[in-house]
């Protein structure tokens, strides 16, 4: 039994009272980070991460804390969409659906339990299917040559983008614009500078937390200060919680189910929480069809959706840990967590640094009990939360993010990349470009290449070895596919639009 | 009109164009793999290119661009921003930290007092979390102060 040895060691790690306390705290930011509107888990991994590293917590410790709030934010991130109908990420847009008519019609409490235990339930049962899925993909994973990665890598490419965007070239564009700046720097073969303009502070290329920061923090501000911080004002008033367990109980095969196609969705390289919670709600929608009033504030309306983005966030990390290819914006924050830390996700992470790999785990089934915990009886806690004006958040977010940054490098010029880098978000978020492609191309976009020329090594320059393998044929195929489908599947899957008040 | 997109393609394209050039006239190392130094970045700018020629042929809908007042507010912080990168270490945190926190309050909530009480609560808050509670080296005041 590998598993439950396997796990053993994972809880020895995750149930020792520094790493237990860890994740306590990762999951109470987590919660305020995505139940604040405008911040997700994206950001507010984002912010974290310059701030871990100052604090030279080790790679355990620093994984469990920063996935810990991962995993809170995805909990968290309903808060703001049942009360407010604003979601605090994209995920969590398809909650506002139903659970924003509960809260009106008089429920706020019950929405808020009822998307709490689905939240607990999706993430519970994917974090199990990851235990499971991940040590078998990471076996197939050692079949993987340099041009099974470089496929690999153009498929995630392929898909992050085609999904969330509605312009094909949009989003290949920002997977480019993350590609050639990754190229910026000291090339790694012949040790040359490439693309500085002689400029001194680029020969160490420029750093993606850098662009982190101020892709996601940064202009997340100047979207506040262009709205003058108008949001919706907390006018629902919560009295006493209460847990309406046969609306629950009567939700369990939505649960279920969505937790599967969730899972799925979340595996799949590039797709992400979004597509999770989006399929699951028009799945179990067509299922319940007329009768089942979804869009009027029903509890299966807001299960689904809730249920289906936390599985997908636990699923999304199996391609992570296992391939070194995120399965969604976040995960592609966390991947840049774990080569600062100088961990290099793939197959033999499960070899090496078991220790990572089932600490985390282990952590992730305790910060869901952790989670429930605080996001049902002690909801209200986080509700107090939205009443923040977000002319204190917002400068707040911003200070932290500096100075995560300036205790990191030290460097004013980094400084003033992650204000660049806030212009270039707000500019790209205008115009419907996505911003998480650019971080995986300037993740991602060196060990490409590094792929790519490995493979012509390898073969002398033979461009057809890229084809050699059938590995690599089935992921260009897929690649492709991924990048064409969207474009005829946009006319079906039109995305709802918010309920208005 | 469908401006936005194809002003912002053709920047794209000229932009990627310029990448590829200068990625063309990196000079080549001594000992060269078969893909050398200059194809991978040059492949790339040219998919760029290609993505902007695209935006410029078949823009989407106009975004809604801010007024001129609202884009005012977002020159201010800029600047602001940028005085903060190269403020941060020879004035220490607190100073340039309650004073920039204030002009970003001010732009998000135009009211001056709860506005300056948010810059000097974020300035000393902050500090003490850090300084004190995570214990990074931030320096509070311009060195030699105290």
């Amino acid at each position: 039994m590998d598993l439950l040895a396997n796990l053993s060691l994972g809880f020895g790690i995750a149930l020792s009272p520094y790493t237990l306390m860890l994740a306590v705290l990762g999951c109470f930011i987590g919660t305020i980070v995505g139940a604040l509107p405008g911040l997700g888990p994206a950001n507010g991994v984002a912010i974290m991460i310059p701030i871990t590293f100052s604090l030279g917590l080790d790679a355990v410790a620093a994984l469990v804390l920063l996935t810990s709030i991962y995993y809170g934010a995805m909990y968290g991130g309903r808060i703001s969409s049942i009360l407010l109908n604003i979601p605090g990420d994209e995920p969590a847009m398809m909650t506002c659906l139903d659970g924003h008519p509960m809260a009106k019609n008089g429920r706020p409490g019950d929405a808020l339990v009822i998307s709490g235990v689905a939240s607990f339930v999706g993430a519970f049962l994917s974090t199990i299917g990851l235990m499971l899925l991940a040590p078998a993909l990471s076996r197939i994973a050692y079949q993987f040559g340099p041009a099974e990665y470089f496929a690999l890598y153009l498929l995630a490419f392929c898909t992050l983008g085609g999904i969330a965007s509605n312009n094909q070239a949009k989003a290949a564009f920002a997977s480019c614009l993350g590609i050639m700046i990754a190229m910026i720097g000291l090339d790694p073969n012949s040790g040359m500078a490439r693309l500085t303009g002689g400029n001194l502070h680029l020969y160490d290329g420029i750093d993606f937390l850098v662009a982190i920061v101020g892709l996601f923090a940064v202009s997340e501000v100047f979207f506040f200060i262009e709205k003058h911080g108008k949001q919706g004002a907390l006018n629902i008033k919560i009295d006493k919680v209460t847990v309406p367990w046969l609306e629950i109980w009567s939700t369990r095969w939505v649960m279920l189910r969505s937790s599967v196609l969730g899972f799925i969705a979340g595996v799949l390289p590039g797709a992400g929480a979004s597509l999770g919670s989006f399929l699951t709600y028009v799945t179990e929608k067509s299922i319940a069809g007329e009768k089942g009033k979804f869009g009027t504030g029903v509890a299966k309306g807001i299960a689904a959706p809730e249920v289906g983005n936390n599985a997908a966030a636990g699923g999304a990390l199996v391609p992570m840990l296992t391939l070194g290819v995120p399965g969604s914006g976040t995960t592609a924050v966390l991947l840049a967590v774990l080569v600062t830390l100088n961990i290099t996700p793939g197959p033999t992470l499960f070899t090496d640094r078991p220790d990572v790999v089932w600490g985390l785990i282990a952590s992730l089934l305790i910060a869901n009990f952790v989670l429930l915990a605080m996001n049902v009886p002690m909801v209200k806690v986080f509700v107090k939360l939205l009443e923040l004006p977000p002319a204190i958040l917002m400068p707040g977010v911003t200070m932290v993010s500096f100075v995560g940054i300036y205790s990191l490098t030290g460097s004013y010029f980094d400084l003033l990349l992650v204000v660049l880098f806030g212009i270039l978000g707000y500019v790209l978020r205008k115009l419907d470009i996505p911003t998480v492609p650019v971080i995986l191309g300037i993740l991602l976009g060196g060990k490409m290449e590094k792929q790519l020329r490995d493979a012509m090594v390898l073969s002398d320059g033979d461009w057809t070895y890229l084809l050699s393998s059938g590995i690599s044929i089935g992921l260009f195929v897929a690649a492709f596919l991924g990048f064409i489908a969207p474009m005829f599947l946009r006319k079906f899957l039109k995305k709802p639009q918010l309920p208005t008040d | 009109m469908l401006a936005s997109d194809r002003i912002f393609g053709a920047v794209v394209v000229l932009g990627a164009l310029g990448y590829v050039a200068t990625a063309a006239q990196i000079p080549a190392p001594f000992f060269s793999d078969p893909l050398g130094t200059r194809a991978f970045p040059m492949i790339v700018g040219s998919c760029a290119a290609l993505c902007g020629a695209m935006m410029v042929w078949r823009p989407d809908a106009e975004p809604e661009w801010p007024g001129l007042a609202s884009l005012g507010a977002l020159l201010v912080a800029t600047i602001a921003l940028v005085g903060y990168a190269y403020a941060l270490k020879p004035m220490g945190f607190l100073l340039p930290t309650a004073v920039v926190s204030a002009i970003l309050s001010y732009q998000i909530a135009p009211r001056v007092v709860p506005a300056i009480l948010a810059g000097l609560g974020l300035s000393v808050g902050l500090f003490v979390l850090f300084r004190f509670v995570l214990g990074l080296s931030l320096f509070g005041f311009p060195r030699g102060w105290f």
